[in-house]
Formats: C-alpha cells, structure tokens, sequence
C-alpha cells in the first residue's frame, strides 16, 4: 500500500470519528487536534528519504486496516500524584502538546486521535518514594490501533521513578502510538524507564520529548525485550543550566523483529551533560538500527557529551545500521562517540568451552553479559534485578509468550 | 572592528599566495549548456563517436537530476547556463606559430606555483601533468616512463593514443548515473590524467597532475583515471590552486582507480583552491567524486588528502573493497576558515572476504567556517572477516564555527567488526599556555599544535607534499586566533 493510501485511512476515520473523539475527551486535548490534523494532512508519513526516518517504513506499518481504540484511561483509582488530563490543575495541563515536536507527522497523528492522557504531576520539592509503574496492556479480538499519551511534569526538585510497560495479551495485530511529554523542573530528578515485552505481531511506534531546565537530571532508558516493529524516538531538550541527561537503552531481537532507535540530544545553554548508552543483541533475521544526534547549539559552551553504540550481530542474517552523529557549533566542549558491531570473541568462547561449558551455555553468557552493562547501569535495585531474571530468560528463548500476570487476566 | 576586518582581509588575501592571474591568449566556448556545447567539446577534442555518445547520454541523464542537498553545506544557486563549459589557455591567437611550443607565459606560471615544466630542472623523481583550465599544457617524464611501458598522459590524448584501454575502463567504477555531479562531469569533461601501469611495473617516480583555474567564469571538469594491473605500484599525487575572484567558480571533478591484484595505488591530494576572503566572497565550489575499485585479490588503495581551500568542498574518496583480501586507508585533514563549508568523508564498501579499511579524519574549524566529516562504512553479506577502523577528530577554533560528524554505518555480515569513534575538542588552554610560557606566540602555538594534531595523517604524504601541507595548515588558519 503506498503512502498516499495509508494516510488516506487515517485522515478518513478522522473525518467520521473527529466529533466523538472530541466528546470523549477534553478541551486541552481538543484545541490542538485541528492543528495536528492540518501538520498530519500536509505531511503524511514520512519516507525513507526523510533523515530521521531512514531505517524505518513508517507507511508500512501504519498501512494494515487497524481498528482504532477511542477508550480513555482503564485502571480504577489511579494513585496519588496520577491524573486524567481532565481532573489535572490547569497549569499542569496547560503544558499538553507544548513540549513535543509539533511538526513530526507520527506525533501529529497521535495528537489527532488521542482521547486521554496520563497525566504524572509531581508538586515542586516532593519526593516520591515507590516507583510509579504504568501498564499498557494489549488487548483486544480485532486488530488495533491504540493512541497512548502520558504527560510528566516534574515541578522544582522533584524526584521521581517511573517505570512504562509494555505488554500484549491477544495474539493480535497491535499497534501503538504514544507521545511522552516530560517536563523537568529545576533541580528535578527524573528515571523513565521504558520495558517492551510484547510479541512479533506488534507495533510500537513512541515518541518521547523531554525539556530540561537547570540542574534537573532526567534519566531515561528503553529496553526492548520482544516485539515485532518497534520505532523510538527520543527528543531531549537541555533548556537550563548544568542539566543532566542520561540516555540508555538496550534491545534483543531474533527472528524478524525490527528496532530503530533514534534520539536527539539538543543542548541549548552551557554547562549540560549527556550520556548515552545503547546495546543491541540481533539474531536470525532481525534488523537493528541506532540514530544518535548530539546538537551543541552556539554558546552551549562547556558541554560534555558521550555517546556509546555497541551491538552484537549473532548471525549472518541480522543487521544492523549505526549512526552517532555530532552537530558542534560551539568550541569549549568536549564531545565524543563511539560505534561498534562486531560479534563475539572466539577466545572466551574457547576459553569457557575448555572448562566444561557447553558452546550454547557459552554463548549465551557471552550475550549476558555483552547487555549487562546496560542493566547495572540501572540504580533502582528491584528494577535492575527484575530486568537481570528476564533478560536472561530472554537469551533462552522463554519469554515469547505472556504468562499472564494479575493485571491481565 | 572595520579596522580589525579589513587587517584580518589583508591577512587572508596575502596569504593565499597562489592568487594571481595569467594573462595568455584563451580560446573560451560562450557560456551555456546543451547538446551542441557538448558536441562542440567533443568535437574540439577531436574524440570518437563511442566517446560523443557517452557523453550525451551523460548529458541527458543529468537533464533530468536534481542537485543533491543532503549535504551539511549552504551551496549558492549555480546557473549551469552563466558557466563557459570549455576554454583553452593553449589555443593560439590569430597570429599563431609553431604547434608543438608553449607559450612562455603559461610555463612561467607554473614556474610561479613551483611547477617547473621544463624536466632538468623539475625535481627529479616527479612527473607532471600539468593542466590549466581544459587543457593539459605538458606531462614531463613521458619519454622514461614509456620505456617501462607505463602510460602517463593527458586523457585526451589518451582517448588517441589508447581508445581501447579508455574505453574499457572510462565510467566503470563511476558510472555517469552516479550522482548529479558525476553526470554533469561525464557530459563536458575536458582534461585530466590518465595512468595506466603494466603488470608487475613499480613505478619508478611519482606521477602528479597540477590543476590550475585561470579563465574567468569558465568551470574546469578535471576527469582522471588511474589502472594499476597486476602486482603494479604507483604513487600519484594531485595539487590545485586557483586565481582570487570575487565570484565563485566551478570545479566538478570525477577521479576513477582501478585497482588489479596484488597492485598498489597511492592517491594523494594537496586541494588549495582559492577558498574565497574573509567576507565569504568567491571561492572555488569543489564537488568532486572520487572513487576506486579495489577489484584483485590483495589490492591495496590508499587516499590522502589534505583539504584546505575551496569555498565548499563536497568530496568523498571512496573504496569499493571487492577483490579478497583487498585494503583500503582514507587519510583525511580538513582545515575550514572564514566562511568555508567542507563536507568531506569517504565511503567503504566491503564486498570481498577479509577486506580491510581504516578511516582516519582531522577536522580543523576556524572562524565562522562549518566543517563535516560524513562517511559509510557498508559490509556486504559476502564480505566475511570484514574489518574497518574509524577514528574522526574535530578541532574547534573560535566560537563561531561548527564541527560535524555524520558517520553510516550498515552491517550486514555476523564476522564482520566495526568500530568508530570520534571526538570534538578545542585546544587545550594547557597545551597555548605552555608554549606562550616559553616564547611562542599564541599564533604560532596553535599552528604548532594543529600540525601536532594532524600529524597522523601529513605524515602519510610523499615528503614534497608533506612539507607543503605543514605550511599551508599555518597560512589557512592564520588569523584565526586571538
């Protein structure tokens, strides 16, 4: 199906839902759909021709007759400092939209089709304790499409962990579409973390943008467990002084699973730093690829930037496509980056083997431990000893299908 | 700060020492481009028809392409109609004499750039083509590299003298539907060299081409071709300068290698184009296709370039790796000042089993100048054991330029490694107070520290050349600091 026709789809339900979407949801969301739809008309999905996009057929993804959940939020009582867009204080919600990238075309559909948002507000000084953890879940008898939309404000010296899953029920054709708007107040501290853990079937397409004022510290990391077609984007933005951003990320993919990962790390003003660290494991058939900009806008003197790519290809089939990409316009900064695809060393093979370990076993730990870096790298304890147990599982091959945990059945 | 501007202008005009005109009699073709100027070219040159050909199928595929602009480059509108597409500095006026003699003015020219033509007293153990504008004026040597059987001509008088040779290579590693450029160069292409090296031949001396501009709005289309057979050696090394103007000129270049088993080919180029003046105005517009093909087992390639003039530079030395066990380096220096765009980089691409590439870049900026290194490196599924090495350094002088760094990398083998790194820095404080405390001004310093910096690469250059190269880093960042 070429991109005219998978456009068309989209911009005809809109036409026949736009009034209910609109009953469903709320003023905030509301005001800016017309715009949405005028950015998503004009654009349609971007092609491979399109820099940010060149590793993924975003029209191909999006082009299979999905049916398009309208449903809000589920989940009963949501816990303290967790609100609806529409119960949320207006100068909380008032930051709706204001941090995305309104012109990318994927983000404008979400924009277009959303009926609810998750709205995470952490009042300024306030410390929560336990992890807040979002789930999306899967579910459904027909194919679908659903629209996620979370929105983190972190007001000044906030601290937060949270922690977005990704799980699917159904032996379904999903696909998902969310937009991630973080705002980080001065001082804040914020870990995002992200877990992917559906199934082949699946499409995940996630745009997450992220707005740093001064001294915050915003830690964010993606880790694709299982999948089918997955699309992250990742736009972070260093607004204020002595701002700090941590990227992470690692991804497993065998059979025909598809990852790209593609972030922009904007620094605006002086004294910022950023870090990041992305590890891809690509086995039979699959294909990797990793996009990282760095951007050193002039006068952000001082800055400190590093920027690792490590990936592992198992098999002659896999691919992968690296490109970590430095933007300077600023002298008195020290930016570095670093890529690299290899496969694993035959020495330590040899050396397990000859201690007993049979050649699977060996590779398997080989895997293990190639991915750890970016597990420990991980401070919330639970989390990081959680992810340890499934990443491993994962390298065995045990973690296809979805047990079913309580929030599912 | 008019004061400081027109000093630094005064600087910057002075020290591009190669800006001088040459007043000799050109035949120049009236500007614009159609099917009849290509004709004409081809017909000047007296080619024949499977030549003519080629270059109309060229011109026609170019008709239909659109400059490319994925490059990080602020390229100004070029009217391909307001260029002189051929003009001939050795053409004689009405009054013409002898054929065979070459007007003084033109040998006293290269005398001026350091090229002397006349072979007792050029350096020994260099031969040189030398061009100017659309004509190879001289290649010294010929006599003495015949008796070894290697061919070293103007490729015009190759298409002459060994049509079956050029016409068996001529495209076949930059085909005409390569890239917009690659079309516009294969349509009205003029000069350049042609080298030919028999099997099991070491050349004995280093072949060099000499380009010069000196015809205003013309366009020179330098098309070189380079085939080493079998278990052969050369070392060839390209310089160019051009005349200071206030409008840009255009110099849309395609060099072709072929590499055969075993043989060895060293490509080495000092680009000192008329980079324009402090204000940005005029410069030569260098976008240029380089490529070779690595296509016998154990082929080895190496390209060394050090980029310190042009306008814009749009160039990327490519290997194709397809014969076994075949080896590729790309040695770059870009050094970028006042209002120069460099976007500049290689691309490596593994085909064979166990090939080999390194990639070693130094960008320089200076002040407002943007510098990208923007390179591929593509493993084929067939190129098992396949291995490359980048390592791309950026040096930031002043606060208003730009460094860049756009690496590709696609693998698509599971032996295959990969690595690159990069980095960007300015120098270090440390570094310019050490010298300054021991009497070495801060100008002085940092050409210090930069020739320091680039080292890796200069010193991979044949020694004339390197010596030059340490000299022109000084002179291009002049004025840079402080």
């Amino acid at each position: 199906m070429d991109k005219m026709d998978s456009r068309t789809q989209y911009m005809d339900f809109y036409q026949k839902a736009g009034e209910m979407i609109s009953a469903r949801s709320c003023s905030v969301m509301n005001e800016v759909r017309e715009a949405a739809l005028a950015v998503f008309s004009e654009a349609g999905f971007p092609s491979r021709k399109v820099e940010e996009y060149r590793y993924t057929d975003v029209s191909a993804d999006f082009a299979p007759d999905y049916g398009i959940s309208l449903l809000p939020l589920q989940g009963g009582n949501l816990p303290q400092y967790c609100h609806r867009i529409s119960e949320s204080p207006a100068e909380v919600s008032a930051y709706y939209n204001r941090i995305a990238d309104t012109s990318d075309p994927v983000a404008a559909l979400n924009t277009m089709l959303a009926v609810d948002t998750l709205v995470i507000h952490v009042p300024a000084g306030t410390r929560v304790e336990h992890p807040i953890q979002v789930s999306n879940v899967l579910k459904g008898e027909h194919d679908t499409m659903v629209n996620r939309r979370l929105l983190i404000v972190m007001g000044n010296g906030a601290e937060a962990d949270v922690i977005v899953t990704d799980k699917a029920v159904d032996q379904r054709r999903f696909l998902s579409n969310q937009v991630v708007e973080v705002i980080a107040g001065e001082g804040a501290h914020l870990s995002l973390y992200e877990v992917e853990e559906t199934h082949l079937l699946c499409t995940r397409y996630s745009s997450v943008f992220i707005r740093q004022e001064r001294d915050s510290v915003v830690r964010h990391t993606g880790i694709t467990l299982f999948n089918g077609h997955t699309r992250n984007r990742l736009v972070a933005v260093l607004a204020g002084e002595g701002s700090e951003a941590m990227l992470g990320g690692c991804v497993i993919a065998d059979k025909s699973q598809h990852v790209d990962n593609n972030t922009l790390i904007d620094h605006r003003v002086p004294c910022c730093q950023s870090h990041e660290l992305y590890k891809y494991v690509l086995d039979d058939t699959s294909v990797g690829a990793f996009a990282g900009k760095v951007l050193v806008r002039e006068g952000a003197q001082k800055t400190v930037s590093t920027e690792t790519n490590a990936n592992l290809c198992a098999t002659g089939t896999a691919r992968m496509y690296s490109q970590p990409m430095l933007e300077i316009y600023a002298d008195d900064v020290k930016c570095s980056h670093g890529s690299t695809v290899g496969q694993m060393d035959e020495a330590a093979l040899f050396y397990m083997r000859q201690r007993g370990i049979d050649e699977a076993e060996a590779r398997l730990l080989l895997k293990s431990a190639f991915i750890t870096e970016v597990i420990d790298s991980i401070p919330l304890a639970p989390l990081r000893d959680r992810l340890s147990i499934l990443v491993d599982r994962r390298l065995r091959g045990e973690l296809s299908k979805c047990e079913g945990c309580s929030l599912c059945r | 700060m008019e004061m400081k501007n027109s000093f630094i202008r005064e600087v910057a005009d002075r020290k591009y020492e190669y800006g001088f005109e040459t007043d000799v009699h050109t035949e120049v073709l009236d500007k614009g481009l159609s099917e009849d100027v290509v004709r004409l070219i081809s017909e000047k040159k007296g080619e024949p028809g499977w030549l003519l050909e080629f270059r109309l199928k060229a011109y026609r595929y170019w008709l239909t392409q659109k400059a490319p602009t994925w490059g990080h480059l602020d390229i100004p509108e070029i009217d391909y109609q307001d260029i002189s597409y051929y003009a001939d500095p050795t053409a004689k006026g009405k009054s013409g004499q002898g054929d065979k003699e070459i007007d003084p003015e033109l040998l006293k020219t290269f005398d001026k750039l350091g090229i002397p033509l006349e072979e007792r007293m050029a350096l020994a153990g260099t031969a040189v083509d030398a061009v100017m504008d659309s004509v190879s004026v001289k290649t010294t040597f010929r006599e003495k590299l015949q008796e070894k059987g290697i061919i070293f001509c103007s490729i015009s008088e190759a298409v002459k003298a060994h049509p079956d040779l050029v016409r068996e290579y001529l495209g076949t590693v930059v085909p005409y539907k390569d890239n917009f450029y690659a079309a516009l160069n294969s349509a009205v292409f003029s000069d350049g060299s042609f080298v030919y090296i028999p099997k099991g031949v070491r050349c004995p001396m280093e072949l060099s081409t000499y380009f010069r501009i000196n015809a205003r709005g013309t366009g020179q289309f330098e098309r070189t071709l380079i085939v080493c057979d079998d278990d052969a050696y050369v070392s060839y090394l390209e310089g160019c300068t051009a005349p200071m103007r206030d409008d840009n000129q255009l110099h849309a270049a395609i060099v072709e290698i072929v590499v055969k088993e075993n043989a060895e080919v060293k490509y080495s180029t000092v680009q000192n184009w008329y980079p324009g003046d402090a204000q940005g105005r005029g410069g030569v517009l260098n976008l240029v296709t380089k490529r070779g093909h690595l296509r016998g087992r154990g082929s080895r390639l190496s390209w060394t370039q050090v980029e310190t003039g042009s306008a814009i530079t749009w160039k990327y030395p490519s290997c194709i790796l397809s014969g076994e066990g075949s080896q590729a380096e790309f040695y770059s220096v870009a050094v970028t000042n006042n209002f120069q765009q460099a976007d500049t980089g290689t691309k490596m691409i593994h085909i064979g089993k166990n090939t080999k590439s390194t990639i070693i870049s130094k960008g320089i900026s200076a002040g407002r100048s943007q510098n990208a290194y923007r390179g591929l490196v593509k493993v084929a599924s067939t190129a098992d054991g396949a291995r490359n090495y980048s390592s791309c350094d950026s040096l930031l002088l002043g606060s208003h330029c730009g460094a860049h760094t756009f690496p590709y990398m696609d693998v698509r083998n599971d032996t295959a490694i990969v690595e690159h790194e990069a980095t960007t820095s300015k120098i270090s404080e440390d570094q310019l107070l050490y010298c300054n405390q021991r009497g070495i001004d801060t100008e002085e310093a940092v050409s210090l520290i930069v020739n320091g910096y680039a080292k890796e690469v200069i010193n991979k250059l044949p020694m004339e050349f390197a010596v030059e190269a340490q000299k022109l880093l000084g002179v291009t960042l002049e004025g840079a600091v402080g």
